[in-house]
């Protein structure tokens, strides 16, 4: 039986006009319709396992997990040799450990955390996913890097250096010097106006013309620079809104209180500013995400590229080969664009609460 | 005349010495030929009609605002555009806003130990129980870790006065410090200014509380259209006002 309250609650939200009970029984009779295909076709009517595609053929009303499931190994780690893929998980274990470090906001030494993952982290993930000959580990090229571990790279290098220098562009944007102010309003009004295919293509052709040979960046590198650009120069223009929000009295206190210029702004300016935009910011980290996915353009194997190349294979050619790959490919991507959404929105929460 | 003897003959006497200050914005002359030297220890109330400039010439005393013409020398220091010589005044003068400008982000206490950690170097723990002497001082211990925002405005211009005493200053400027007050909130703001004057602060004060001016001045400045108009005793220049602009003003403020 329903309680009053709930049976109060539908009448008042479902049920409160003519026009309102039309649409509520509208969407629960086509919910009713199409949920329980669409439950059926990823569980029970699915292939979970098979050792080729044959069976999949036969079962075209559900998904074919076993494609994926039997794929898995090549969707994480591309063409990384199987007997070095030891060292891909272990700088995933790592860093799932101390991204979770950061983000519990009441986590113990956080500070400590923070190091760790911005100067030790980085350097034992390459000396671990590229080789060292010293330490006896065999160097893996990055043209053999590819899949989960390459997408979830590039992003991480994506967010970590997109904010800090989209922070620095802001400012220089604001600045009363003319030539910063100037070259940062270039900087961000062109990275802007083109596409980020351009971006990516002009990172990685012209970036090798300019550099000595010697110093060529590495292939992977190459389309990390450019979604580092192209991701702060949007980040510039978030953090510049935060900053504008801010009144002149915030500036004038600091000033008057002796705070010089890298003071005010590290301790007064930029905490108020940077949380006042939040969900921006955090926009465009989904969207720096998702735009991951366009590095295949220049050679690099991230995730859906993996997933493409995975769905060529003729053993597992079949008509639901490709609606199972994109599913999957699409709840990957939406259950981390998603967390980044809820743990922004737990951030905003706590720091509402705090100024309260 | 040059600045050099000057800032040598101050370093004894004068808190503050405006020397011929002129300031423009743009076409608009904002600070006409300004000549005021403040004692060490003396009380001065400015006032006058609003965009008469004294909020000008106070923000001009720690170059929150530039004077083109002229000098201002504070404790010996003549400002110009050399930014040490801005920062090593503006740690010596603290500044009261009417509109607070406490930082929302951080508690009363965090407000109050910022600059003295920062900017005089102090550990975390002296400048926190300075804060925590200071804020007892101005009567608001009890909220010290709550944000600004949980405060009344009374209470947030008393942590902005606390805040402001905590780099221990030896000139205290005050810009219409209770303009934006609930009048029944303006008294507890006013007695905490009355205290810190009684302990011999050097204070600048803008503000239309003739009450205050009357008992605490040293000295009354009177401002009209960017120029001082006429600077007296209290006594004197509330009883016996000189200038016809100033017994004009004082017929509007006074009923």
């Amino acid at each position: 039986m329903l309680s009053s309250g709930a049976l109060a609650w539908a009448q008042a939200n479902l049920f409160s006009s003519i026009g309102s009970s039309f649409v509520t029984i509208g969407c629960i009779a086509f919910v009713a319709y199409f949920l329980p295909q669409v439950v059926a076709w990823a569980t029970t009517h699915a292939v979970w396992s098979a050792s080729d595609g044959a069976f999949c053929r036969q079962r075209q009303d559900g998904a074919c997990w076993a494609f994926v499931i039997a794929k898995w190994d090549y969707l994480r780690f591309g063409s990384y040799p199987v007997a070095e893929r030891w060292r891909v998980d272990l700088v995933e274990a790592v860093g799932a450990l101390l991204v979770a470090w950061l983000l519990w906001t009441n986590a113990p030494r956080r500070a400590l955390g923070a190091l760790l993952f911005f100067v030790a982290y980085p350097i034992l993930a390459l000396i671990l996913l590229h080789g060292s000959s010293v330490l006896g580990l065999p160097v893996v090229d990055t043209l053999l890097w590819g899949g989960i571990f390459v997408s979830l790279l590039t992003a991480v290098v994506g967010i970590v250096f997109s904010l800090p220098l989209g922070v620095l562009l802001a400012l220089g944007r604001r600045s009363p010097l003319s030539v910063v102010r100037m070259a940062s309003v270039v900087f961000i009004e062109f990275v802007r106006g083109v596409p980020f295919i351009t971006v990516l293509f002009m990172a990685n052709n012209l970036l090798p013309l300019f550099l000595p040979e010697a110093w060529t960046p590495d292939r992977l590198l190459r389309p990390l620079a450019g979604i580092v650009i192209f991701s702060a120069a949007y980040m510039a223009e978030e953090v510049r809104g935060g900053l504008q929000s801010l009144g002149k009295g915030q500036y004038e206190a600091s000033m008057a209180l002796g705070l010089n210029y890298p003071r005010l702004m590290a301790l007064v300016i930029l905490p108020q500013a940077l949380t006042l935009v939040i969900p921006g910011i955090v926009n465009n980290f989904i969207g720096l995400f998702m735009d991951t996915t366009l590095v295949s353009v220049v050679g690099v194997t991230d995730f859906l590229e993996a997933m493409n190349n995975a769905m060529k294979d003729p053993v597992w050619a079949g008509p639901t080969i490709m609606v199972t790959g994109y599913v999957f490919a699409g709840i990957f991507y939406f259950c981390f664009c998603y967390g980044m959404a809820r743990y922004s929105a737990h951030v905003e929460r706590i720091l509402a609460k705090a100024h309260k | 005349m040059t600045s050099i003897s000057l800032a040598d003959a101050d370093r004894g006497a004068a808190a503050i010495r405006f020397t011929g200050v002129h300031k423009w914005y743009g076409s608009f002359h904002v600070l006409r030929n300004i000549d005021l030297t403040v004692g060490r220890g003396e009380r001065i109330v400015v006032c006058g009609p609003s965009g008469s400039g004294k909020s000008t010439l106070i923000r001009c005393v720690n170059r929150l605002e530039k004077h083109q013409r002229g000098s201002i020398v504070v404790d010996g220091v003549e400002l110009t555009d050399d930014i040490t010589r801005i920062d090593e005044v503006r740690r010596e003068v603290g500044m009261v806003f009417q509109s607070f400008n406490l930082f929302p982000h951080l508690t009363i206490l965090e407000n109050c130990a910022l600059a003295p950690i920062w900017v005089r170097k102090m550990r975390k723990d002296d400048a926190e129980a300075l804060a925590t002497k200071l804020l007892a001082r101005v009567k608001i211990l009890d909220q010290a870790h709550k944000y600004p925002g949980q405060l009344s405005g009374g209470q947030q211009q008393r942590a902005a006065i606390a805040r402001a005493l905590c780099m221990t200053p030896k000139i205290m400027l005050f810009d219409e410090p209770t303009s934006s007050l609930d009048p029944e909130m303006v008294k507890e703001v006013l007695d905490t200014m009355s205290a810190l004057a009684q302990e011999g602060m050097t204070m600048i004060v803008v503000t239309h509380e003739m009450g205050f001016a009357r008992q605490v001045a040293d000295r009354v400045v009177f401002m009209d259209m960017g120029e001082i108009v006429e600077v007296n005793e209290p006594l004197a220049f509330f009883d016996h006002p000189q200038h016809a602009r100033t017994k004009l003003f004082l017929s509007q403020i006074l009923r």
